[in-house]
């Protein structure tokens, strides 16, 4: 009974933390889903580059992952924009969102997932960092560095994301542009110029949640696809848009999938993600904190 | 009823050519580009005539395969085209409760949905030991083929080419249907339509059930084919983006344009795996998928139409 009460706790505990990672990976997808209406299926495809960017860095440069993404951030942001201005000049403007659009995305995540598969092969890969095997003991729990270290910085970006929104003139024209594009237009703001720096960030976003991955967990280039249900999962059972509703089922979803592992196999786990998609999808659309 | 007669002097004059040709290696490679017909004109039942996009095409079509292994299992004589009407069935019954759930919301929940779909039927089948788990299963190959004689690969090509004939025929007997026009009308405004009395969901179950039903009869005979199949392979993403890309590259309008794009597609697949490597052969359809739909929406079919007017 103590033994399975301490499973539990355990289970908790890295679960809330796992949550704190889901969040950091869900946080582009509430920007380009929520806000911007476009369904970006590929973002799971950016994070997986910013895993290898991370793991380039590490490797190559032997600096810290977390800084390597920090680093190429930049880059990410710029290579967001240039994928929405793709998608805005082929299918937003000629209003083909549903099918080609979505289809662009899913070739979008299929050929980087082929193209990282002819770079770096199929072999797992890692990345070193100090506080990658170490453990905060606490008595009743364990706190392993390794999740508590991406759950820290992933609540930071989200806090600093959050507060770009709801603070500066361009974060309340994004949240604008979700509302009413044409009363964007009268404030003369540029609705399009918009959309493509909060695309931009969304992408951004990804390359630290790229490093987050591969300090969690061996990274391969077909793993992206597991996080599609999860991040879709996170951002409606959240309700779309919003950012604490995100982190909400964020956490929710890191401690069913924790409970899932450690009473069930971890074999199971993937399996979570759907299930809670589905039940939200039937019984509340509009999700915890929507709209 | 003709074009009904008319694919079917096309599929016998093409099964007599590769009897007279004789190679099995013609054989072989046939199967790919009927089974990839067949995959395509499903997906574009959905996703070209009533504009949902069904992502998790491999869910249904491992449904199919793999109902095929239990079978094999539980009824070692059991003749190979029940089992694809069995799996058929498992897989359209499987696309009839996903779009129950989730095509009464926006389109894209239902793409998003059948997304993660796939992941869950590759976790369910991963930890299912009756059918080998991660660790896969092996499927024995009749050497004779029955019926035909010959190798068993032409029976399997034979009755490839027969789904084919059926799934083509009901794609295009769909199009004239007050059916079609259903479907169409979905596709172009479903808030008009439901307004002016079209049963919207009722359609788009039915469209639903048959895409998913025929995916899942296209991998029913995939374990004869392959002779060992395991998670990885038979929920190859492979399988997903050439049934997307195959209409949107031949046009989604019409029931030949997965044809055209399926004979194009698979055959430049088949040759530069041949010539230069395997790895490069599954990026060709996701580069030519979004190249066509930045560049030609439309598709070949809608190029050649444009030309003529």
């Amino acid at each position: 009974m103590d033994a399975s009460l301490d499973l539990l706790l355990n289970a908790l505990i890295s679960g809330l933390l796992l949550g704190g990672f889901y969040a950091a990976v869900s946080i582009g997808v509430a920007i380009s889903f929520g806000l911007l209406d476009v369904v970006n299926i590929a973002h799971p495809a950016f994070i997986l580059l910013g895993s290898y960017v991370a793991f380039l860095g590490n490797t190559v440069l032997g600096i810290d992952p977390i800084l390597a993404a920090l680093i190429a951030m930049p880059a990410f942001y710029f290579l967001g924009m240039l994928a929405y201005q793709v998608y805005y000049v082929a299918f937003e403007r000629r209003d083909d969102q549903s099918i080609r659009g979505l289809s662009f995305f899913f070739g979008l995540l299929f050929i980087t997932e082929v193209a990282l598969v002819l770079v770096f092969g199929v072999d797992y890969r890692t990345v070193q960092a100090r506080y990658i095997g170490a453990t905060i003991n606490l008595g009743l729990f364990d706190l392993p560095l390794r999740l508590l270290v991406p759950f820290l910085v992933s609540m930071a970006m989200v806090t600093v994301l959050q507060l770009f929104l709801s603070r500066t003139f361009i974060g309340r024209a994004i949240q604008a542009v979700a509302q009413d594009q044409l009363a964007l237009r009268l404030m003369a703001a540029n609705p399009i110029k918009i959309k493509r720096i909060a695309f931009g960030l969304s992408i951004a976003t990804a390359s630290l949640a790229g490093a987050f991955l591969i300090i969690i967990q061996p990274v391969e280039p077909s793993i992206g696809r597991e996080y599609i249900g999860r991040v879709f999962a996170i951002c409606v059972l959240g309700g779309l848009g919003s950012f604490p509703g995100m982190v909400i089922a964020a956490m929710t979803l890191g401690i069913a999938e924790s409970l899932t592992a450690t009473f069930f196999g971890p074999s199971w786990a993937p399996a979570v993600a759907f299930s809670i998609l589905l039940i939200t999808l039937a019984v509340r659309p509009s999700g915890i904190l929507g709209r | 009823m003709p074009f009904i007669l008319i694919l079917i002097a096309i599929a016998g004059a093409i099964f007599a050519a590769g009897r007279w040709f004789g190679s099995s290696y013609a054989f072989f490679m046939g199967y790919v580009v009927l089974q990839y017909i067949v995959l395509g004109t499903a997906w574009n039942i959905l996703g070209g005539y009533t504009g949902y996009v069904n992502f998790g095409v491999t869910a249904f079509f491992a449904i199919g395969a793999y109902s095929t292994v239990v079978l094999n299992k539980l009824v070692p004589a059991m003749p190979l085209p029940l089992m694809i009407l069995i799996g058929g069935a498992m897989a359209g019954l499987v696309g009839l409760g996903t779009g129950y759930l989730t095509l009464r919301l926006r389109g894209v929940f239902f793409s998003i949905a059948t997304l993660a779909l796939a992941v869950v039927v590759q976790t369910l089948i991963t930890n299912w030991d009756f059918v080998g788990g991660a660790r896969g299963a092996y499927v024995l190959r009749p050497r004779i083929a029955p019926l035909i004689g010959g190798e068993y690969v032409q029976y399997l090509f034979l009755i490839m080419l027969g789904l084919c004939v059926i799934v083509l025929a009901t794609a295009r007997a769909i199009e004239r249907s007050a059916l079609g026009y259903g479907f169409a009308a979905i596709r172009d405004d479903e808030g008009a339509a439901e307004a002016s009395g079209v049963p919207t969901l009722r359609l788009k179950l039915i469209a639903t059930g048959l895409s998913g039903g025929f995916m899942g009869m296209a991998g029913a005979p995939l374990p004869f084919y392959v002779t060992y199949l395991d998670p990885a392979s038979g929920f190859n993403l492979n399988y997903a983006v050439n049934a997307i890309a195959m209409p949107l590259i031949g046009g989604t309008s019409s029931w030949l344009g997965p044809v055209v794009g399926a004979i194009l597609v698979g055959g430049l697949q088949e040759y530069l795996r041949v010539t230069i490597s395997s790895a490069v052969n599954v990026l060709v359809a996701g580069v030519l998928m979004v190249a066509f739909v930045i560049l030609a929406p439309q598709g070949i079919v809608g190029l050649f139409q444009r030309k003529k007017r």
